[in-house]
């Protein structure tokens, strides 16, 4: 019935029922329109899953490579790590953020953005340059990796964050929203009909009185001309009228 | 949009890990010292766990860092502060180091893929 779940406070009228008919479309729309992005946004997100999963296993990998060659620069050169700790200034290794679009929301994607020209040009003058050298390409190309693997990871929060949201407003539109505008509009229709029914009494009502009254006016008029007729036949008996033939009219009221 | 321009002017990478990775990666070329600060930290066996928390959080919290690398045992330290990090920006990124070879099952972003792969 009408009375059971909860309802918004509105009066009900013709109006507000059209009204929240318009308004329970919009929400069905806005469903259908959520449910859509939340499927797309899934799949989206699915295939970032598989990516993240395999780049974490190939920068397993990677960081091994580098290692590796670190340590044939140690090897060749003896520990450079102070060196180059203290020779590091400015940065030649930078990202660049890019930003792509899926349905409606922002996923940024880190570039590399390489300065050519390099630090550390004394690094190993005296002997192991070459090994310096390689291990610096080993270690760029790690981070390459690694940016790829972070712009993923950063789309994989990010997503996860959005689609939680869409699914919260998915869900509160199917399971509270809508059903609102439902119980709403059942109220409506319901009062309207019990106030078209009160409607419908009244003018019974109001019809049965008028056939009253008329019925009453008829009466008087029939009784009224009964009068004039008696006064007649009072003149015409000469006064002496049949007194049992006419009915005392003040009997009735 | 506010969030466009939050992560436009992040272009650096930083790290926190022992001596061999800091010193592989500042050879590619990511280091960058202004003003005496520094964009990585050399963690040691003595370096104090504080330390270790104090630089996670300025990293985490300079607004021109977009990646921040950390070693994996050294995640392992601070492991609470990591697992509760959920922002996107900076990018967090677990990475092995010499010693220690890479654990997926420990990885707090692969934790959440596993569970999600899970359900």
């Amino acid at each position: 019935m009408s009375g059971t779940g909860p309802r918004e406070n509105i009066f009900p009228t013709r109006m507000a029922l059209t009204n929240t008919k318009l308004r329970l479309k919009g929400a069905q729309t806005g469903h259908s329109l959520l449910a859509k992005k939340r499927d797309a946004l899934t799949t989206r997100f699915r295939a970032i899953l598989r990516k993240v999963d395999e780049a974490k296993r190939k920068m397993g990998r990677v960081m091994q490579l580098a290692s590796f060659s670190l340590a044939e620069v140690t090897y060749a050169t003896g520990d450079i790590s102070y060196l180059v700790q203290e020779q590091a200034k400015s940065a030649s290794f930078k990202v660049k953020a890019k930003q792509e679009n899926v349905s409606g929301v922002v996923l940024p994607a880190f570039e590399v953005d390489r300065v050519p020209g390099s630090d550390f040009n004394l690094t190993g003058l005296g002997r192991g340059g070459q090994q310096v050298l390689r291990s610096k390409e080993v270690y760029a190309k790690a981070v390459e990796t690694l940016v790829e693997l972070a712009s993923l990871q950063t789309a994989f929060t990010i997503l996860d964050e959005v689609i939680r949201a869409t699914n919260r407003r998915v869900n509160a539109i199917e399971h509270v929203v809508i059903p609102r505008l439902e119980n709403t509009i059942k109220y409506i229709s319901s009062e309207l009909d019990e106030m078209d029914r009160e409607e419908f009494f009244r003018l019974k009502k109001v019809q049965a009185k008028k056939k009253r009254d008329a019925e009453a006016s008829e009466a008087q008029r029939r009784i009224a001309a009964a009068k004039d007729a008696n006064v007649e036949n009072i003149e015409i008996g000469g006064g002496g009228g049949d007194l049992v033939d006419v009915k005392d009219q003040d009997v009735i009221f | 949009m506010a969030a466009s321009t939050s992560f436009k002017d992040r272009n650096l990478i930083a790290v926190i890990g022992d001596e061999d990775s800091i010193t592989g990666l500042l050879l590619a070329g990511i280091g960058h010292v202004e003003n005496g600060k520094k964009n990585f930290l050399v963690v040691d066996s003595k370096t104090q766990v504080s330390t270790i928390e104090g630089a996670f959080q300025e990293y985490t919290e300079r607004k021109d860092i977009a990646i921040l690398l950390i070693n994996q045992h050294i995640a392992e330290k601070i492991r609470p502060t990591v697992d509760k990090y959920q922002q996107a920006f900076p990018a967090l990124l677990e990475i092995p180091s010499k010693d220690h070879p890479y654990d997926p099952s420990k990885d707090s972003v692969l934790k959440r893929v596993q569970k999600l792969f899970g359900d």
